[in-house]
């Protein structure tokens, strides 16, 4: 190789790692430069005093707050139907399953996992019409039906980091309590979740990032522009990344163009703390089995 | 003898594990039943076609079809050089001082929102797209093709940069005591060890660019035609599905959407199919 395309190829990595850098900073500056003035307690709870919006005295009208709400509980929903399937599905997979039915599983689980998330959301929409025919004349799309697609979005996360953190466990720790007489049953229940906690939990806040995120499969299942605080499983609702999606092309002011930042903002800072808390607690995982 | 409590116990893991597994089967079925009645009537042929105008009778998808294809392609060629530069920039090249911080930097990256990607750039880059080709509004292939590359390359590079990494350390070793320069390194030892992981990376990132929605739908434009420079505007299978606003559940637009979705679906098994052929899951496993 001659010298000239050596230093061509080191200039190209070193740059091409500057430019990535360059790039996320520009974006992020730029976010923070535009959205900052915009960020204080009205861009959140309008005109509408904090307490009464809080305590649901007063309905919100021109600020974020039925927005967050509306993802707060929609993550609270979806996570609770996801966790105790995937965590079980997790155990199912790493302690019982045979490894041909493994191998199924995980191909369907896997694909699970590849699916974009607008098929995801029209798989809830189809749903949703399906049982307005079949099933009751009051069911549209609608925040049952959002946190429920949701939940089939995040399950393969939950199960895989459940099921790799079961099957990665040393040997000595996964029979010590088996030898000493524990049912199979006691010895995941007490022994094998507990020690295992922190990375299934990585898992879990991981899944609650994607739900915070995803705008694609809400689109299409029930999110709405105006709806203010969802008042029951069968209504519509606001949520933060739609109202994001919907000001970029609908805003009519200079002012609501700001709440798009602001609210950007917002939304931004929840992801990343939440990917964030997974990667830390991941690191600690690793970090133990290291040490182990 | 397994007391009453462990079987149910075990049952009720099965049965988690079969609803899990059966989401996919029935995510399939939905698409696959919805857009039946076409392929029965030998209708689906005209889904192929190119144009789309439902007063006209014409479903073509094929107008998506290339979108989706154009601008993930774009993206990936964007995105493979600069995945391939910073992987080697963190793995060999500097891992202690500018590496360990654009690894940070990539592990930001995955916590950052489409959305807010999409929303950003709007503001930010369509503006400038606008100006450099100086007609149409800057909602095009080139302005989606940039974000979407931004967005697959933490994917490439945090899977190239393991790839590089768990390269056997008495090859480094070896090819050091023998005097071979980082690039050297990078060429003759490194790549061709690690092909199937950079491969791997790449592959999954291509299913990201086809599947992801916000950004094509928000800054691509959307328009239904097949883009025939970077400039001009176009709309991606994910995007179409966003897109639809049917009233009449039992027309042959609202059928077309299945169709799409037919086609992403069978786009994700194929891209599993060729990770699993690559052995990427068991690499993954392993770590």
């Amino acid at each position: 190789m001659n010298r000239f395309t050596e230093y061509g190829i080191t200039f190209f990595i070193w740059i091409s790692g500057i430019i990535l850098i360059g790039a996320i900073g520009v974006l992020l500056s730029f976010l923070v430069y535009k959205g900052i003035p915009s960020l204080n307690l009205s861009l959140i709870f309008g005109e509408t005093r904090p307490l009464d919006a809080l305590l649901l005295r007063k309905e919100v009208v021109d600020g974020l707050f039925p927005a967050i709400a509306g993802t707060l509980l929609l993550i609270l929903t979806s996570i609770i139907w996801a966790i105790p399937i995937g965590v079980a599905s997790g155990i199912y997979l790493s302690e019982y399953c045979n490894l041909r039915w493994k191998r199924f599983f995980n191909l369907l689980l896997d694909i699970l996992a590849g699916i974009p998330s607008i098929l995801v959301g029209l798989f809830g929409f189809t749903v949703s019409i399906f049982l307005h025919k079949h099933l009751s004349e009051h069911i549209y799309p609608c925040f049952l039906i959002s946190s429920l697609a949701l939940a089939c979005l995040v399950l393969p996360y939950i199960i895989r980091t459940t099921e790799q953190s079961l099957s990665n466990l040393p040997f000595s720790i996964k029979t010590t309590a088996l030898s000493l007489g524990a049912s199979k049953l006691q010895n995941i229940l007490f022994i094998l979740i507990p020690y295992n906690l922190s990375s299934i939990i990585s898992g879990i806040i991981l899944a609650i990032g994607r739900c915070a995120e995803d705008t694609a499969v809400i689109m299409l299942t029930g999110v709405v522009a105006m709806a203010g605080i969802p008042s029951s499983l069968l209504s519509q609702y606001e949520a933060l990344p739609f109202y994001i999606f919907y000001i970029s092309s609908d805003y009519n002011s200079q002012e609501e163009l700001m709440k798009g930042f602001g609210a950007s903002i917002i939304l931004l800072a929840i992801c990343v703390f939440l990917f964030t808390l997974s990667n830390i607690l991941k690191k600690k995982v690793a970090i133990r089995f290291a040490t182990h | 003898m397994k007391s009453s409590l462990e079987k149910f116990a075990e049952k009720g893991f099965l049965l988690s594990a079969i609803l899990s597994a059966s989401i996919t089967i029935f995510i399939f079925s939905f698409m696959f039943l919805f857009s039946m009645p076409l392929f029965k009537g030998g209708q689906i042929v005209q889904f192929f076609r190119l144009e789309w105008n439902p007063y006209d009778g014409k479903f073509g998808i094929l107008t998506m079809m290339v979108g989706t294809g154009v601008i993930a392609s774009f993206a990936l060629f964007i995105a493979t050089p600069f995945g391939i530069g910073c992987s080697a920039l963190i793995s060999v090249f500097s891992q202690k001082g500018l590496g360990k911080f654009l690894r940070k930097v990539v592990e930001f990256m995955t916590g950052i929102p489409t959305v807010v990607y999409s929303f950003v750039a709007i503001f930010l880059l369509v503006p400038l797209i606008r100006d450099i080709f100086e007609k149409g509004t800057g909602m095009c292939v080139l302005s989606a093709s940039i974000m979407l590359a931004l967005l697959i390359l933490p994917t490439i590079v945090l899977f190239i940069s393991d790839a590089f990494n768990s390269v056997p350390k008495s090859y480094i070793h070896a090819a050091d005591a023998l005097g071979a320069s980082p690039v050297q390194k990078l060429i003759h030892i490194i790549v061709p060890s690690a092909w199937k992981g950079i491969i791997s990376g790449l592959v999954l990132a291509a299913g990201r660019a086809v599947g992801d929605t916000l950004i094509s739908l928000m800054i691509a434009g959307n328009a239904l035609q097949i883009p025939r420079g970077l400039s001009d505007s176009a709309r991606t299978l994910t995007s179409h599905i966003a897109l639809i606003i049917a009233s009449d559940y039992e027309s042959p637009e609202f059928k077309a959407i299945f169709v799409c979705g037919l086609i992403l679906f069978a786009f994700t098994t194929l891209i599993v199919l060729i990770l699993r052929l690559l052995g990427y899951f068991e690499i993954l496993r392993e770590r």
